[in-house]
């Protein structure tokens, strides 16, 4: 039992983050005040004892009636409840949905029984976890996740929520690496936001039913058929109980549908607020007739989170891109471009790491890089691309390109044939980004520094950017595998690296530190771009796809000012 | 003179898992015990004895009804399957879940027979760590 050396990690964590009322409990996790509900009497002695042992407060309670009675006498007084399935007088998982409903703390649920129905309702019904027992100590210790994560959540929801995310309220949202806890500057925010949820809760609400649900979390997945029901809907026609019906997720309401289109369109016309112009002299002819961006699964959030290697900046670039702007939505591509010079001042705000390399302006992702570009850097970019087997590194320095770099270009097989090369900058240099899908559908287009085009009908995506995140192969190559789908758009804008094997389409990136949902839904996203309906043909999807990578669902934010990059901190790429 | 005794005790606890009565979770209970909970394991399996006792009278009880009320045994043996589990009784547990397929196929026979196994092997655990805390 590691209990001592688990309590100094935790014990920075400051108790800004616990503040409910008066409890504040100075050494977080230690002294998570947790509430333990079972009729069996052996399992809560035992409980009892192990949580102790982690160094939380424990109250114990043998039936239902009896612990939702002190929490209502008590609201304030519990941090997270586990508690049984089976009890005599309550069912565990009506308990569930009462402490939810009224207390809106993280309940765990715990059983014997591990059958994949029963473990399901407790998801239906918004338990934060579900332990099977035996339960081993291990298993308790990490509980206090559950809390710190309902309270960023609710921190999110609330920043997220409506119109002016204020600027405020987005520092408030920075990577949670670099969440500084202990400031009181960051627990009066709290407070703030706290209220403002308070407030905005209602709001919230699309329904109007009293009993509050469990929130949902859109993972990946559940954002990526929620992009696949809009797109194939068409983002005019994609109403909440349509799109509900195409995902087909058991337990998903159209409440929740309808709040995360609200934030889905927000983001995307917050996007085209940010493009200026820029004018790209990218792919020419790039026809704009790709195929749904679907494939762009391939930007695999979650397998590059954990190999680390994706620079935020990057990450974000990708995300816009690959989120391809909606169909409906004109957005030239030259404003795209800026959402990059937008997103990356934030992005590389606070790195002490990394160079300054902000201009995510130069990101070139796609093209030839306009000479009004000039090339910079792209922070934390990191040679990406040694961990991908297949991949070839290649340096191919553009013109352009006044420094030295490390440039590392990766040319997969894709598909029997497409190339797709990606090139790694080192941190702050520019970036050529080198796509070379084959068998993608449309023209071929050299980038900036005229490279040779690629055979047949692969083009070639150079970009300033960084964006080598091409993820290491072994760790995406399965969710390359799966994610591609072949769809010939989306892939040809973006550098597809690691794992690559299956499809063209899938773009990786990498970043360890890109915590959560945000890179997940930004994922979603890049799969989700449609080529088809760039308004601007010729001028390739890129732009589109920059503009949907830099297109935050709710939590991702590339711009300082509007988009809140949530989830991960250039500071905490690795390098 | 004491090294023997740990001795003993070692081989004893050895043969309890070596044949199945035990499993990782009684290590689970072990590692809670320290110098504040000096006798916690034998404190919880006392304790389990005495709970389950009322569950095993209950069960048989049961089993004597005609027709047999398999959505009631069950109930009763998911309780004693989670009580006998966190104290890390494997052959238990493992009869506690041959129990229950029983009454989901709806065999009654088959539910009594495997009771009886159960409480052999129940009587014969509880026995054994007696006399595994009898060793001081």
């Amino acid at each position: 039992m590691d209990s001592q050396t688990v309590k100094p990690m935790l014990v920075s964590l400051s108790n800004a983050y616990w503040k409910s009322g008066d409890g504040i409990s100075d050494q977080f996790p230690v002294g998570l005040r947790v509430l333990v509900v079972d009729d069996d009497t052996t399992c809560l002695k035992i409980l009892d004892s192990m949580l102790k042992k982690c160094g939380y407060e424990v109250t114990q309670k043998s039936d239902a009636e009896s612990a939702l009675d002190l929490l209502r006498k008590n609201k304030n007084g519990y941090d997270i409840v586990i508690s049984d399935v089976h009890m005599p007088d309550m069912d565990g998982f009506k308990l569930l949905e009462h402490i939810g409903h009224e207390m809106d703390l993280p309940v765990i649920m715990m059983s014997a029984d591990d059958s994949k129905d029963v473990v399901l309702k407790g998801v239906n019904h918004g338990a934060c976890d579900y332990l099977i027992k035996p339960i081993s100590i291990e298993a308790l210790m990490n509980i206090w996740q559950h809390v710190v994560r309902k309270r960023k959540q609710e921190l999110k929801e609330k920043d997220f929520e409506g119109s002016g995310i204020s600027e405020d309220g987005e520092q408030q949202q920075k990577s949670p690496e670099n969440f500084d806890y202990s400031s009181s500057a960051n627990e009066a925010n709290y407070k703030n936001l706290k209220k403002r949820k308070d407030e905005e809760d209602e709001e919230e609400r699309d329904d109007t039913s009293t009993l509050k649900k469990p929130r949902v979390v859109w993972s990946t997945d559940l954002h990526q058929q929620f992009v696949n029901a809009v797109h194939q809907l068409g983002i005019e026609k994609a109403v909440p109980k349509k799109i509900l019906e195409l995902m087909n997720v058991p337990g998903l309401t159209r409440e929740n549908v309808a709040s995360h289109l609200q934030k889905f369109r927000l983001y995307l016309k917050r996007a085209s607020q940010h493009q200026s112009g820029h004018n790209n002299a990218f792919m020419g002819p790039q026809e704009a007739s790709f195929g749904p961006i679907s494939s762009i699964n391939g930007l695999n959030l979650h397998a590059l989170t954990t190999t680390g290697q994706i620079p935020a900046q990057s990450l974000a670039i990708f995300q816009a891109a690959a989120l391809g702007r909606p169909t409906t939505t004109s957005v030239p591509i030259v404003d795209q471009r800026n959402i990059f010079s937008f997103g990356t001042p934030k992005l590389t705000s606070g790195d002490d790491q990394q160079q300054p390399n902000n201009n995510i302006e130069q990101m070139n992702l796609f093209h030839r890089i306009p000479s009004s570009m000039e090339p910079k850097q792209l922070a934390t970019l990191n040679p990406f691309a040694q961990s991908s087997g297949g991949m070839n590194m290649q340096v191919d320095s553009p013109a352009q390109m006044g420094q030295p770099q490390r440039m590392t270009q990766v040319f997969h097989d894709i598909n029997g044939g497409s190339h797709v090369s990606c090139l790694a900058s080192s941190v702050g240099q520019p970036n050529l980004l080198q796509v070379i899908p084959s068998g993608v559908h449309g023209p071929s287009y050299s980038s900036v520094s005229q490279p040779s085009t690629p055979p047949g009908d692969s083009f070639t995506l150079m970009s300033n950017s960084g964006l080598s995140t091409l993820t290491s192969k072994g760790m995406l190559q399965e969710e390359v595998n799966s994610e591609m789908k072949g769809s010939r758009g989306f892939v040809s804008n973006y550098v597809v690296c690691g794992g690559l094997g299956n499809s063209p389409n899938t773009i990786q990136l990498v970043n360890s530190s890109l915590a959560d949902n945000a890179l997940r839904i930004k994922n979603e996203r890049l799969a989700d771009m449609d080529f088809q309906n760039n308004p601007f043909p010729g001028q390739f999807s890129e732009e589109d796809l920059i503009s949907a990578l830099l297109k935050q669902p709710e939590d991702f934010g590339l711009v300082e000012n509007e988009f809140n990059f949530d989830g991960y901190h250039p500071n905490n790429l690795p390098l | 003179m004491e090294r023997n005794l740990h001795k003993q005790l070692g081989n004893m606890k050895k043969s309890l898992f070596d044949q199945g009565y035990l499993d990782e979770q009684f290590i689970q209970l072990e590692e809670l015990q320290d110098e504040a909970n000096p006798n916690f394991v034998e404190e919880v399996v006392t304790l389990y004895y005495r709970d389950s006792a009322r569950l095993i009278q209950n069960i048989e009880q049961t089993l004597e009804n005609n027709p047999l009320d398999f959505a009631k045994l069950d109930n009763y043996m998911h309780q004693f399957k989670g009580s006998s589990c966190s104290i890390g009784a494997k052959k238990l547990k493992n009869e506690c879940t041959q129990f229950r397929e029983h009454c989901k196929t709806g065999n009654g026979d088959g539910c009594k027979r495997t009771f009886q196994q159960l409480k052999k092997e129940y009587a014969a655990l509880k026995k054994k760590l007696e006399h595994y805390f009898q060793v001081p």
